[in-house]
């Protein structure tokens, strides 16, 4: 907690869409920074024309009719109705393409890129690390590391219905469809966390389908990975060893899988290593054992609708046992 | 929102007119709040002025300034609100609330906005 980066300023700026985890003009990845010019010309330019339309609506309401007749000629309809918005529009619309076609495409051939595969199913992210056949090394969920400085080629589909993949601080969206895979190249230039969020509202909670990126230095991305491909560890206390029983007489691995364990379920989220996660949920809550156990027993009134059901059957004790034994799995 | 500042002042100002100093301890309100959030403690817990707590795993934490007792067993107290929040398990063994990761500021902190809902 020593750090509390969230200021109310802080707060004031991630709402105002100027900074922020999940901020469309702060980019921190090449293409992103190839939108930002846009958005900035978007904003302004929607803002001057709303002013002069504005202007002359008020010119054409005050003043005296002889003064305000040329608004009415052919001339200026045609002008100002016709030409303005037809040349403005296509001249964006040209950019817009020319932009979508670079950005997010095949990066230089030199770079080898890293590769991902991220499955949209409601209402949250399956991400497998691929090698470099496409065979897949490792699988977690909802949180995407990635190197700083080394394009990573996401690898995009959908489980069911579409989704849309966006991280605003590293680039555009791209949607996940069922039936195709998409795929998206997108860079770090800084180490951070980003905010990754669904586009494309895909039913229930849509809102709470969430990720982060987090872009680490080379050697800690290696060190991640490595460390992730490891089966899950031992609970390292009582505990945390009565929640592991917890977990798996109840039958949580059914749909969840621990490497490791008998718990080879593949419906949800692989818990393998959730504890080394920011957030749960789908980066919704914060993690820690009380959202872990809060989520267990009433999660389905935090995110209503989602798969999971709500475990109204542990007792306070067993609850803390569980939370104990997931939040050990780092 | 726009009012918790100046409400805040007022109150640690009227605070420092009536109240019962035994029962201040330092702890600042407004960085509670964010301790708060950060914690995400609304996941069991309505608490007013949290952005998205409304969990009811737990008790609502409307009003809980004005509660004699804590978890109806404990001193109403800010050092003993902090010391709970941190380790409620020791207090209450039953509990499902299990001990949060918050240092001794970050846990005065929050008591001190908790206490201040009134």
């Amino acid at each position: 907690m020593g750090g509390r980066p969230f200021t109310p300023l802080g707060l004031l700026l991630l709402t105002g869409g100027c900074g922020g985890m999940q901020a469309v003009l702060a980019p921190a990845g090449p293409d992103a920074a190839a939108v930002r010019p846009l958005s900035l010309v978007l904003f302004t330019g929607g803002a001057v024309i709303f002013l002069m339309v504005m202007g002359l609506a008020a010119w054409a309401i005050l003043t005296r009719p002889e003064r305000r007749r040329w608004l009415s000629r052919p001339g200026a309809i045609v002008a100002m109705g016709g030409i303005f918005p037809v040349a403005t529009l296509t001249a964006l619309l040209v950019h817009a393409l020319l932009l979508t076609e670079w950005s997010g495409g095949a990066p230089a051939a030199a770079d080898t890129p890293l590769r991902i595969e991220v499955i949209g199913e409601q209402w949250w992210w399956r991400v497998t690390y691929l090698d470099g056949d496409g065979a897949p090394i490792v699988e977690t969920a909802n949180e995407i590391r990635i190197p700083v400085g080394r394009p990573v080629e996401f690898v995009l589909k959908s489980a069911d219905v579409i989704h849309s993949f966006w991280v605003p601080k590293l680039g555009g969206k791209r949607d996940m469809i069922p039936g195709r895979v998409n795929r998206l190249t997108l860079a770090a230039d800084t180490p951070g966390v980003f905010r990754g969020q669904c586009a494309e509202y895909c039913g229930g909670p849509h809102t709470l389908m969430a990720f982060e990126v987090v872009a680490l230095p080379p050697e800690d991305f290696d060190r991640w990975l490595s460390a992730e491909r490891e089966p899950a560890r031992a609970p390292a206390h009582d505990r945390a060893t009565q929640g592991q029983s917890l977990f798996l007489a109840h039958g949580c691995g059914g749909c969840h899988r621990v490497r490791g364990t008998e718990a080879d379920g593949v419906i949800g989220p692989d818990l393998t290593h959730l504890g080394s996660r920011r957030r749960i949920a789908a980066a919704s809550f914060p993690m820690n054992q009380g959202t872990l156990a809060g989520w267990i027993a009433d999660n389905q009134h935090l995110k209503p609708g989602n798969h999971m059901p709500s475990f109204a059957i542990f007792s306070g004790v067993e609850l803390r046992a569980l939370a104990a034994y997931l939040e050990g799995l780092k | 929102m726009k009012g918790w500042p100046l409400a805040l002042l007022v109150a640690a100002i009227a605070g420092g007119c009536g109240g019962k100093p035994e029962h201040v301890t330092a702890g600042d309100a407004a960085m509670g709040r964010e301790v708060i959030a950060e914690a995400g403690c609304g996941v069991c817990h309505e608490i007013p002025g949290i952005a998205g707590a409304r969990g009811r795993l737990g008790p609502s934490l409307a009003g809980l300034g004005n509660r004699r007792l804590i978890a109806g067993q404990l001193p109403n107290r800010q050092d003993v609100l902090a010391r709970w929040i941190r380790n409620a398990p020791a207090f209450a063994p039953q509990t499902a609330m299990p001990p949060m990761p918050l240092d001794e500021n970050a846990a005065r902190d929050a008591a001190a906005y908790l206490a201040r809902l009134r």
